[in-house]
């Protein structure tokens, strides 16, 4: 019996035809955590891999695999994405840092690439984006836009790039409207819908009349449309969630960095690096206002993030106490990238403490 | 009329026919749905079952891998199926395995970075008593209080996500991870690493480990009182009560097997292919090694190939990813009508199916 | 920091929300388990259902010809399990399980093309006078039909069980399967038909998250919601009424953890995460070990195959 399946298999290998008839100059795969329809981390960096697409056409070749968990797995799927002929491998996810590390040291010639990661090898760069730049922006619009000078933070895990975040949002708000105050809710989740309509609404029915959010999903957003109040896009645009109650957005745009790198690629001029970008080169975008907004709201907001793309103005500008009130940056001076990639502190006025 | 009718006789050409009928006809129904995603069926057919194994450029690298892939499968499908065979119903053994994981890691953990080469055996020891001390709640609870082990085996599994959760951004966070949740990683920690036995190929203790109890608990299950005891309670508790098999015994026997072993799996993946206690530790061992028990039909041999055959579609529908473009989703849909045909093709064993005038 | 800044009101109210799903599903799988089948399939058939619905919703524009469609999905879904189970005599903890994958994998499917769109609202009934009184009002006549329906249904089980014929049949089949039969019940027959009950209202639970709660698709977005249902049946011993209770105080922990967060309390979310689980299993403790298994409300042939012997 065993031998007439194998014939079968073999049967059906023959009538195969082979894939990939054409040869692109560069096969280029892309490792997700999530599934591209998210519609928030993942399906931007799908949003990256169509622009390379679009970009390169003929040139080069994606592909990807979806759902792939953090450990064992994310390393199986990339050695085998090296082994099926992958020029360049881009891993998006903070969890794939060991396996990129482990799988690019067995191959030298394939590039990887690896999201919110800090360990790097000659062929392994990272790339980053500072949300917290657009934080800073949207953190401005929400300060003037509160009337009950609440605004409510659904904040996922406390990571480093979350308390970044609500640090940034914070100050900003802070300076736009100094009676501001926030109200954090920790999910302990990236994506669950539900759980995140939860929040928002707890954080309604708490006062806040805007909502900002550190989690994937845009159910945030449609609570705050059905509750008649303020919130923000968040890793995508999200505009057809909430046309009234989008204030604005901050995108993740991967697009340039992806082009970038494969075209550096391509050229043969590709060597590891470490990338944080913020608003300039466009890594972390804005979306438009929404048209409740009003029109100096949105001049100080343009200016603010022209100030940031320019640098002239820094997200985090002394002078800045630490929550507990001892002195962090002095007038002027502005946090170095040590502190911030590493930031497990709140800023003097967030009241609450990060979960532990 | 149909009618399904007890076989007199059972042959060994059928049961070994079923299961690749079941596999043929899932071909057939996941041809159709490959098709109608605009893929070839042939070409994905072949890339998911032959590809990993006999393809040039994956199969070298891939054969170890299905093995490592299955290997805390096979582990843990081989302790619930002496629960099963007695009626007896963990269903939590991904609980189990995130306790073993936990236990032995916190050990790994504090002994950092002093190098020994008692600590992973110890590491191994507090691994199955993770799973233990976890599967003994339910089993206790059934034993003494006659609470339905179903479900409190299913709620731990919840208890110890959070469990988890909680030490992955709390008490085993790396402390030079920059806050990152996540603990240190223990497979680049030489004491505490479940190193590769074969270098080259993935293959780890686990995968040793998991083999050796293939053989061990098919000689437990056919030769040994206890493994007569579990079938005979099984069959007719009755029967089992009158020959004088405590019932208390057996349950916290099996569940204790259980526990351990899927606390076993837990350790070695941790220090193996996983490396690191973290959010998302837990990929769905547990409950998939459910499915596996009974694809085996709770037998240690035809576990070994259950598990063989689930992690080559694990493997080989990876492939059809990122060589095919094909949805995850697909696989999982794939997945589960294998699971479907294998389980109702099972029918066939023990039955024959009868056309009957009315 | 003032506790008192949470209204009880507001609370009660959004509790009730949040819970409808897990009690909708509850419900649903409880009158499988009365009859005596175990399906752990319930998220695979919830995620079905919510993209059924959504589709449905999206396409014929109209938010209850969705939930419509979300129980019918739901219920086709359940038909395998049926199939494999009663009919092919599969083990049921395994197929629930596999159903789950099924589910999950095929509504991201089905559902490719949907995401990134927004449902058009369900509009919310208005009650009138009820939805004006003080407090009362706010809390309990403000809602939408499918919270409502969800109580409905959990009385409407209760009245199955305890009033009625076909209840009594049912119970008896999940009971002991044997006498059942030999009493002359159809015992394949009775499940099957418990099993398109249950798989539509988990179906409808899915539904009810895609089209109202969150109204959306986005794949996985079920997020363990189905489990969590499977905990609730068991912590309601089994008894429809205690369903609800159950379901607000599983919704209420959630509600009032995040809304004790918003007021700055500090508090281990880990710890209240897995509060809920650990009260379930000392309430099945307490079921148990109280008065045996006799008395209580758990199904005697639970997960059991049945067979017809002659």
């Amino acid at each position: 019996m065993k031998k007439k399946f194998n014939f079968l298999l073999t049967f059906m290998g023959i009538l195969c035809v082979s894939a990939g008839a054409y040869a692109a100059d560069l096969k280029v795969g892309f490792v997700y955590v999530g599934p591209p329809g998210d519609f928030g981390w993942t399906y931007q960096h799908d949003q990256g891999r169509k622009a390379v697409e679009r970009a390169f056409g003929d040139r080069v070749e994606t592909t990807f695999a979806e759902n792939v968990p953090e450990g064992a797995d994310a390393e199986r799927v990339m050695t085998q994405m090296a082994l099926s002929g992958h020029d360049m491998i881009f891993a998006t996810s903070f969890g794939y840092m060991d396996p990129v590390i482990n799988v690019a040291a067995k191959f030298p010639n394939v590039k990887f690439e690896h999201a919110t990661g800090y360990r790097r090898a000659d062929n392994v760069s990272t790339y980053s984006a500072r949300f917290y730049e657009g934080r800073t922006v949207i953190g401005h619009i929400a300060g003037k836009m509160t009337k009950t000078n609440v605004v409510g933070y659904i904040a996922s895990y406390p990571i480093p790039e979350v308390v970044r975040g609500i640090n940034s949002a914070y100050l900003a708000a802070k300076a736009a409207n100094p009676n501001v105050q926030f109200k954090i809710v920790w999910v302990f989740t990236w994506f669950d819908p539900a759980k995140e309509a939860d929040a928002a609404n707890a954080l309604i029915d708490q006062g806040a009349d805007v909502i900002m959010a550190h989690t994937d999903s845009p159910s945030p957003l449609t609570v705050a449309e059905e509750r008649g109040v303020y919130a923000f896009g968040q890793a995508s645009d999200m505009l057809q969630f909430g046309p009234n109650a989008r204030l604005g957005s901050i995108i993740d745009d991967w697009d340039p960095y992806y082009i970038e790198r494969v075209q550096a690629a391509l050229d043969g001029t590709w060597e590891s690096t470490d990338t944080w970008d913020g608003l300039a080169p466009g890594m972390a975008a804005l979306g438009g206002f929404g048209d409740m907004v009003p029109f100096e709201v949105r001049a100080e907001a343009m200016a603010l993030a022209i100030g940031i793309a320019g640098g002239r103005i820094h997200s985090f500008t002394g002078p800045i106490n630490r929550q507990d009130g001892t002195p962090w940056l002095a007038e002027g001076e502005t946090a170095d990238d040590g502190t911030l990639i590493t930031m497990n502190f709140y800023v003097e006025g967030i009241e609450g403490e990060i979960p532990q | 009329m149909i009618e399904i009718v007890p076989r007199t006789q059972k042959s060994n050409l059928i049961s070994a026919t079923i299961p690749i009928m079941a596999v043929i006809l899932t071909m057939l129904f996941g041809g159709i749905l490959f098709w109608s995603l605009g893929k070839n069926p042939f070409e994905t057919i072949r890339m998911i079952f032959w590809d990993p194994l006999m393809n040039e450029t994956f199969a070298d690298y891939a054969r170890p891998q299905i093995l490592v892939k299955a290997a805390p499968l096979i582990l843990i499908a081989i302790g619930l199926s002496f629960g099963f065979r007695a009626n007896i119903w963990n269903i939590g053994a991904e609980g189990q395995f995130i306790m073993g994981a936990i236990l032995s890691g916190s050990l790994g953990l504090y002994m950092y970075p002093q190098e020994s080469s008692i600590l992973f055996p110890l590491m191994i020891i507090l691994g199955i008593f993770g799973g233990i001390l976890w599967a003994s709640i339910p089993g206790l609870l059934r034993a003494y209080f006659n609470t339905n082990e179903i479900l409190v085996s299913l709620m731990l599994v919840y208890v110890a996500e959070q469990i988890m959760a909680a030490a992955s951004i709390g008490f085993l966070r790396n402390p030079d991870g920059s806050g990152f949740p996540g603990s240190r990683n223990l497979s680049q920690y030489p004491s505490a690493a479940n190193l590769e036995i074969i270098a080259g190929t993935g293959i780890h203790w686990g995968v040793a480990t998991s083999i050796i109890a293939v053989l061990f608990f098919y000689i437990l299950l056919h030769k040994h009182k206890f493994g007569f005891q579990v079938s005979i309670s099984g069959i007719s508790p009755k029967a089992a009560r009158l020959s004088g098999i405590n019932p208390k015994f057996l349950i916290i026997w099996c569940l204790g097997i259980s526990g351990g072993l899927a606390g076993l799996a837990g350790m070695f993946e941790l220090t193996g292919p996983a490396g690191q206690i973290n959010i998302d530790f837990n990929v769905g061992y547990g409950f998939t090694a459910i499915i596996v028990a009974f694809l085996g039909r709770l037998n240690p041999i035809g576990i070994f190939f259950a598990g063989i055959l689930m992690a080559l579609t694990y493997v080989g529908g990876e492939l059809t990813q990122f060589m095919l473009n094909l949805p995850a989703a697909a696989i999982q849909v794939f997945q589960g009508m294998l699971l479907f045909f294998l389980l109702s093709m099972d029918l066939l064993v023990n039955y024959k199916i009868k056309l009957k005038r009315s | 920091m003032d506790i008192s800044s949470i209204d009880p009101v507001i609370l009660i109210a959004s509790l009730m929300v949040s819970s409808t799903s897990i009690l909708l599903a509850a419900t649903g799988e409880l009158i499988v388990e009365k009859s005596g089948v175990l399906n752990l399939g319930v998220e695979g058939m919830m995620i079905i259902g919510a993209i059924c619905g959504f589709i449905i919703c999206v396409e014929f524009k109209s938010p209850f010809l969705g939930l419509i469609g979300s129980a019918l999905g739901g219920a086709l879904l359940s038909m395998i399990f049926a199939a494999v189970t009663q009919f092919l005599r599969a083990n049921q903890v395994a197929s629930g399980l596999a159903l789950t994958l099924f589910g999950l994998g095929l509504a991201s499917l089905l559902g490719h093309s949907y995401t990134g769109i927004k449902p058009p609202y369900l509009p919310k009934p208005n009650i009138p006078l009820l939805s004006d009184i003080p407090i009362v009002g706010k809390m309990l006549f403000q809602h939408d039909v499918v919270v409502y329906f969800s109580i409905v249904s959990v009385v409407a089980a209760w009245f199955l069980f305890q009033k009625t014929k076909l209840g009594l049949i049912v119970k008896a089949v999940g009971e002991n399967q044997e006498s059942a039969h030999a009493l002359g019940y159809n015992v394949i027959r009775t499940r099957v038909i418990a099993i398109l009950v249950g798989g539509s209202f988990a179906g409808l639970a899915g539904g009810y998250l895609s089209l109202v709660r969150v109204p959306q698709w986005t794949e996985g977005m079920t997020a363990g919601a189905g489990w969590i249902a499977l905990a609730l049946v068991v912590f309601s011993g089994w008894k429809p009424l205690r369903l609800i209770i159950g379901a607000y105080i599983f919704g209420g922990f959630t509600i009032l953890q995040l809304n004790l967060q918003a007021i700055g309390i500090e508090l281990s979310v880990a710890l209240l995460s897995m509060t809920p689980y650990i009260v379930t299993i000392i309430a099945l403790v307490l079921i148990s070990s109280g008065k045996g298994r006799v008395g209580t409300s758990t199904p005697g042939s639970l997960g059991k195959v049945f067979m017809k012997v002659r």
